[in-house]
């Protein structure tokens, strides 16, 4: 250290919403905290499910779930819950076996309220073909949690033939993109008090397994998927740049955002690339598949608006560059952390 | 979609690209003024598109970054006291005062409250009878507006924990003050349309004139920018200095009488100190002593705490386009977006922040120009 680098100075000594957001900040309390203290080993790349250890075929997933309100255009905290972990699965190339659901609800919370969110809940699960096989159930004091938060476990089983993993981008990987971006993170918003601005927005929370088992006869050729979900598609490829070290580039001009989202962002500050999904997914494949890939995504309801976004090279490792418009290039970094919390 | 995708056409902005390459003979130095501006040039990299010797200046008009170390202590002095909401538009919780910012404050137990309207200011102050509500009022003239109703409309209701901490900026004095400085570059300006959406454009002409230098009203799109630089090479090249209005869908030489005679209700100009560049006379507003009773400030006793600057920051000399933030040598080291130093750092219009966010870098070997080319 010189004089003129003296230690940081904003050394927080408490959590900021900001580290709940999927961003810079959450990697770094990841790696200076959660990973030491529960023996993972930091920098290592982290995916949304982990395999069973001596169970490679079985996958592992867990998630909670604090979106405000709990009823949002498109979907509520139920539904959510249920979609967030089965896509978690499906990134792995897993299709779900089952699902824990754990209640943590506050003191004085309506029972039609909790009523109306598991029972979409339960139609979710219905809808993505996976039993709901355990669960829990707290309720804390009033002011301890606000109205309802839910955690959902899964467990899946790999299809035969399918390794996706954010560490195996590889330059010449065409990146592809399922559907339309931005549209979870912007219809939630558009519910928040203060900021209720009239829109036909709706949340894109939706499973994505059928999409993966779609995409199974890639084989091989499919070597990453992910559901660009807090910190959006921003936050998703850096960090897919990141753990395969390479540089991802992306043309301003394909990205799917519809025209609602694209307001709505400019009127709320927000780039689209860093807003959160609940119902696309990003799928690196060999150029070779590429079109292979489109068709099966392209051939379900879900992934009936997926494009070619990209594709990775040689660059330096862990970038993200985005083509512009007008044609000039900048790099797409990694969103610290999001000032528009509790979207999931 | 009307109104956005016809301004960001990229076969159009190629059409202008080449155009001012055929108008520009000769190197000329531009300022845009306001940071919303600057965050479109380098988001879409057009800065980097400009034929040689065209060079954009980032000017001054980034609301958090002007926005004086003092008001950032007050407003955290302010926050910290029992029984205060302080609001504020989200962007200034991040930046740094002297020795902590909002968000940290918040988690510590502050109630900081983000709004997106000095409204919703009100509102919560109505709601809340038995707190004081105090609303960040800074930014320009585009901003002065809301601000200046929601006073006008706390008043009517007869709401007495409602305040404003005021720290209101105006674009012509600093515009004046970059001119008289004996080094300056800039040899045209962009002016801010949202300001102008405000104000119209005639306090720009006597500048035009006595500085002999172009002023265009420009948008915020890319389109826009690219048209008001050529507009501006135009000008420059023809040996013109007049306004000229770019952003006809949104600005009128009169400006919003509507608008401005609210600001005049509540608010006067007083001088103003602004961050990285010091106290500059007449270029500001405060509230008239009719509204006095809403200022924070005074309310809460602190127009005495005063603030001292890291010395690493270069932040003045960036908001007057005397330095790029590539040039300090704290910029994405001591100084990043996680760590801000200075307030550019920190604002997604902010010079500084502008820059790192499209990967600008100090070091040499990956010098910004190898990101900027269109592979052919």
């Amino acid at each position: 250290m010189t004089p003129e680098c003296p230690l940081p100075y904003a050394e927080h000594e408490c959590l900021l919403l900001g580290h709940g957001a999927g961003g810079r900040l959450t990697a770094e309390l990841f790696d200076a905290l959660v990973l030491p203290a529960l023996g993972g080993v930091p920098g290592a790349a982290l995916e949304d499910a982990a395999l069973l250890p001596g169970q490679d075929e079985l996958v592992l997933s867990t998630d909670s779930f604090v979106v405000s309100p709990l009823v949002f255009p498109g979907g509520d905290i139920g539904s959510l819950a249920v979609h967030g972990t089965v896509n978690d699965l499906a990134m792995r190339g897993a299709m779900p076996l089952a699902l824990s659901l754990a209640v943590i609800a506050e003191e004085g919370l309506p029972l039609a309220e909790l009523r109306s969110v598991l029972v979409s809940a339960g139609k979710a699960a219905r809808d993505a073909e996976v039993p709901v096989i355990t669960g829990d159930t707290k309720v804390v004091g009033r002011g301890a949690c606000d109205k309802l938060f839910l955690n959902t476990t899964g467990i899946g089983r790999r299809i035969p033939g399918l390794d996706p993993s954010a560490t195996r981008a590889r330059a010449g990987d065409a990146v592809l993109l399922s559907g339309p971006i931005g549209l979870h993170g912007t219809a939630v918003l558009s519910t928040r008090e203060g900021l209720g601005f009239a829109t036909d927005l709706a949340s894109d929370s939706r499973p994505l397994h059928r999409l993966v088992k779609a995409l199974a006869p890639c084989g091989g050729d499919l070597h990453v998927l992910r559901d660009p979900t807090r910190g959006g598609v921003a936050a998703t490829l850096n960090e897919i740049a990141q753990a395969s070290a390479v540089t991802v580039e992306i043309e301003e001009r394909s990205l799917p955002v519809p025209p609602a989202v694209a307001s709505a962002c400019d009127l709320l500050g927000l780039d689209p690339l860093i807003v959160a999904n609940e119902g696309c997914l990003v799928a690196f494949v060999t150029a070779e598949a590429a079109g292979r890939a489109l068709a099966a995504l392209r051939s379900l309801p879900e992934g009936a608006g997926a494009v070619r976004i990209g594709e990775v090279t040689a660059g330096p490792a862990g970038r993200v560059v985005l083509r512009t418009l007008v044609g000039a290039r900048r790099v797409v970094d990694m969103p610290l952390g999001e000032q528009l919390p509790r979207i999931c | 979609m009307k109104y956005l995708d016809e301004y960001r056409d990229p076969a159009l902005a190629r059409r202008l690209l080449h155009e001012l390459s055929s108008v520009a003979t000769r190197p000329w130095r531009i300022m845009e003024v306001c940071g919303g501006q600057t965050h479109t040039l380098v988001r879409q990299g057009i800065d980097e598109l400009l034929p040689a010797g065209i060079r954009m200046i980032h000017g001054p008009g980034c609301p958090v970054c002007v926005t004086p170390l003092e008001t950032l202590d007050r407003a955290m002095a302010i926050a910290a006291r029992p029984g205060v909401i302080l609001t504020s538009f989200g962007d200034m919780l991040r930046v740094p005062g002297s020795e902590t910012d909002l968000l940290s404050l918040r988690a510590r137990g502050a109630d900081v409250r983000v709004v997106y309207t000095p409204m919703d200011a009100v509102r919560i102050a109505q709601a809340a009878p038995d707190r004081e509500v105090v609303f960040l009022a800074v930014g320009f003239e585009t901003t002065a507006p809301a601000n200046a109703m929601a006073v006008l409309h706390a008043a009517r209701l007869g709401l007495t924990n409602f305040s404003l901490l005021v720290s209101h900026v105006l674009v012509p004095p600093a515009m004046t003050a970059l001119l008289d400085d004996p080094d300056c570059e800039v040899q045209a300006f962009l002016a801010a349309g949202h300001v102008c959406a405000v104000m119209g454009w005639r306090e720009y002409e006597p500048i035009a004139a006595r500085y002999r230098v172009p002023v265009v009203v420009t948008g915020f799109e890319p389109l826009d920018l690219l048209e008001g630089i050529l507009m501006a090479v135009r000008q420059l090249e023809n040996g013109r200095y007049e306004v000229e209005n770019q952003y006809a869908r949104a600005v009128r030489r009169e400006g919003n009488a509507q608008a401005q005679s609210a600001v005049r209700e509540a608010f006067r100009v007083g001088d103003r100190a602004w961050r990285g560049i010091g106290t500059l006379p007449a270029s500001g507003l405060e509230l008239t002593p009719q509204y006095a009773e809403f200022d924070a400030a005074r309310r809460f006793g602190v127009l005495e705490l005063t603030s001292v600057e890291d010395p690493a920051c270069i932040a003045g000399a960036v908001l007057t386009g005397a330095a790029l933030p590539t040039d300090c040598p704290a910029y994405g080291t001591r100084c990043t977006p996680r760590t801000p130093l200075g307030a550019p750092m920190v604002s997604t219009e902010g010079t500084c922040a502008a820059f790192h966010s499209a990967g600008r870098t100090r070091d040499p070997h990956t010098p910004a120009d190898s990101l900027s080319q269109e592979p052919t």
